[in-house]
């Protein structure tokens, strides 16, 4: 399993992996915002908590067609099905690599666009803390979308049809946490809900995910 | 003699076939009289004047528009356990009907919104999560467009349907804690003495009657029709190869 986790984020960080994508797409969310909704720094650090969620939610989405569509095409999806290891293990390592080339940099540079954004000193704290506990339930999500959609010729667009209103509890409590942060509000109730759909997600998902490819492999 | 009977197609389009009809008029009935008895027959509301007989649409088609996740639920289920072909097709022909009442329900909302909260829109918790109710249902039935093998739509499908409830869910909670809703409180329960004045409840029961007898219509009929164009498809493969 550590081999397949090694195997798929290299993948994904070499040539056509498409793995600073997610980051420059992160990056320009960042940067048209403030073009669109005019420089003024107070509305600025007000939306900031919300757009950064937001940006860090779509940049996730970005690259989630990727997941099980390569492994498909050329085969080795079958193979990891046929393996000795669970289908459920190799889903949930699959979700793991995601989240370890899209989430886990995304939370790293987003302070970086807290402050183009303008978001309060106390935020940055909030932000991080938010992100690393809610984009692995973004990359787990995410996996079972892929799985669902993973035989479709043109899955891209029903990926996010499908995945969008799923991510709808996550967003919620995720931005709630730093725009509480920024207040100086007690976090720990937004925070804690959040912990608990990671949890959630990572632990029933993976056999949603793994019946789903079963199913498109039949 | 068991319900699982009405498993066999056959047998599903024999039972329905009667039934049809006097579900279809009962319907037609109920929806007719509980509208023109709430449009005609009840008063004004002292503070929402006429307004308030949207009430008559707005309360069932809310009803049903979540009941019909819950019966796509049920139906999926079973398909995924038990393997009976009509349940399947029976989740995919309630999904419009659901989705159309999950819209109807906010279209009177916004009409009623207008004059009384004086907007067509709130980002307010029940609206918010009946928009969110509308995007499962589209996501539902885009997946089922998109796979061509029908079993292995039914499957997907019944997977998403799922996993879609519980995170439908968790988005309802989720929304209440998120922002303070206009909206005013439960209109019905069935744990207080009385909900609304008697005069606004009975025809208000006679239309949610006409609602549930017109979504089982719509329902049965659908179905009818998916079977109807899987024997089609059938035949036209038998022809085909002979």
């Amino acid at each position: 399993m550590i081999a397949l986790l090694i195997r798929d984020m290299r993948l994904a960080m070499r040539a056509g992996g498409g793995f600073g994508l997610g980051l420059a797409f992160f990056l320009l969310v960042a940067v048209l915002v403030p073009l669109g909704v005019g420089p003024e720094s107070a509305t600025l650090a007000k939306i900031a908590p919300g757009i950064l969620w937001v940006g860090a939610l779509l940049a996730c989405l970005l690259s989630l067609d990727r997941l099980f569509a390569l492994d498909f095409e050329d085969g080795s999806l079958d193979l990891l099905v046929t393996a000795p290891i669970p289908l459920e293990g190799v889903v949930a390592i699959k979700a793991l690599a995601h989240w370890a080339v899209t989430g886990l940099p995304l939370t790293l540079v987003a302070p970086v666009l807290g402050i183009l954004l303008n978001l309060p000193d106390a935020g940055f704290y909030w932000l991080v803390v938010s992100l690393l506990l809610g984009t692995p339930a973004l990359s787990m999500i995410g996996a079972f979308g892929a799985a669902l959609t993973v035989g479709l010729k043109r899955g891209g667009l029903l990926l996010s049809l499908l995945v969008l209103p799923l991510y709808v509890p996550t967003l919620i409590f995720g931005a709630e946490v730093v725009k509480r942060g920024a207040e100086g509000m007690a976090t720990s109730t937004p925070l804690a809900l959040l912990a608990a759909i990671t949890a959630g997600a990572s632990a029933l998902l993976p056999f949603a995910a793994a019946a789903a490819i079963r199913i498109n492999l039949r | 003699m068991s319900l699982w009977e009405y498993a066999n197609p056959q047998k599903f389009m024999q039972l329905s076939r009667r039934v049809l009809p006097f579900v279809a008029a009962a319907s037609v009935l109920c929806l007719l009289g509980g509208l023109a008895w709430g449009f005609f027959g009840t008063p004004d509301d002292y503070k929402q004047g006429s307004t308030v007989k949207i009430i008559y649409l707005h309360v069932p088609a809310a009803m049903m528009a979540i009941n019909a996740w819950v019966m796509m639920l049920a139906a999926s289920l079973v398909w995924l356990i038990r393997r009976h072909h009509v349940s399947a097709l029976a989740a995919k022909a309630a999904a419009p009907v659901g989705l159309t009442f999950t819209l109807i329900a906010l279209a009177t909302g916004a009409l009623w919104g207008q004059p009384m909260w004086g907007t067509w829109w709130a980002w307010d918790p029940r609206l918010t999560s009946f928009l969110i109710l509308a995007l499962f249902y589209l996501g539902y039935m885009a997946l089922w467009q998109a796979v061509d093998d029908p079993d292995t739509a039914a499957d997907l499908t019944g997977v998403l349907c799922i996993v879609g409830s519980v995170f439908a869910l968790l988005s309802r909670y989720a929304v209440n804690f998120w922002n303070q809703g206009l909206h005013q409180g439960a209109s019905l329960s069935l744990d207080k003495e009385e909900n609304v004045a008697d005069v606004f409840w009975f025809p208000l029961l006679v239309c949610i009657a006409g609602f549930v007898l017109l979504f089982l219509t719509l329902v049965l009929l659908r179905t009818r029709t998916e079977i109807r164009s899987r024997r089609l498809n059938a035949l036209l493969a038998r022809e085909r190869m002979g």
